[in-house]
């Protein structure tokens, strides 16, 4: 940083690490943040995709690099990742979604919220139970 | 008046979004986790010849090329619109490289798919 420019020099705030100056901006930065964990986890089921169609080997070998501690740590992340937008998505949804109304009365920001992350649970749910019953 | 293509990358986004929301917990903890981690390792359900069947049917093949591409979809819209905020320019450049990471994986997806055969 110069500190000796000429004194009609405009201020300019610097912007370097703005989003640490204050609590509401880190929230912000770490619900973006999950963006990166979901294109991560379509990329790894991409190429899990491409192993299937190349055959059993390949498939095999791909279940393997799944068992690798580094894919359970990242997965973990990812595992993570996917409950804080899950949660960020349903808190933000009374703002990003037009205003719904009930017998005349204006759904509020509570009860659309509620209703998000009920479904989520619900679905979370059914998918488990889907896992731990699908017929071999 | 040129129409805007924004809303139909918002869709996407926001379709994505909200299967992610839905599903994404729950499939990371079942492919990245207990899978490989031995859940229901001893019946063969992550086999080749059961994956195989499951993405040769057509609801599996459906939800997998969904997954794929509306996760890919909703990742890259976001992360666009998160280069200004980490200092990153948005150019034309970036704007092909996000959408277009996106535009490959449904690709990868769908060829794959349509290897696998029905």
């Amino acid at each position: 940083m110069n500190h000796h420019r000429h004194a009609a020099q405009p201020y300019v705030r610097p912007m370097q690490g703005w989003w640490r100056r204050d609590p509401f901006f880190v929230r912000y930065m770490g619900r973006e943040a999950t963006a990166l964990a979901v294109l991560a986890y379509a990329v790894i089921l991409a190429v899990g995709l491409v192993r299937l169609s190349q055959g059993e080997a390949a498939w095999n070998g791909w279940i393997d690099a799944l068992r690798s501690p580094w894919s359970i740590l990242l997965h973990l992340v990812l595992l993570a990742s996917m409950v804080i937008h899950a949660h960020s998505w349903f808190e933000i949804m009374p703002k990003t979604m037009p205003m719904l109304y009930l017998r005349g009365e204006r759904i509020g920001a509570p009860a659309i919220r509620r209703t998000g992350w009920i479904a989520s649970v619900i679905v979370t749910l059914i998918v488990l139970a889907l896992a731990a019953w699908w017929p071999r | 008046m040129k129409r805007s293509n924004a809303p139909i990358f918002w869709l996407l986004f926001g379709a994505g979004g909200m299967l992610s929301a839905l599903l994404g917990t729950a499939l990371v903890f079942i492919t990245g986790l207990a899978a490989p981690l031995g859940w229901r390792a001893g019946d063969g359900v992550v086999s080749y010849k059961h994956m195989l069947a499951f993405s040769q049917h057509w609801i599996g093949k459906g939800f997998l090329f969904v997954v794929v591409a509306l996760f890919a979809w909703h990742a890259v819209h976001r992360i666009f619109h998160s280069l200004h905020d980490v200092g990153i320019p948005t150019g034309t450049g970036a704007k092909l490289l996000c959408y277009g990471t996106a535009l490959a994986l449904t690709l990868i997806a769908a060829g794959s798919l349509l290897a696998i055969g029905f």
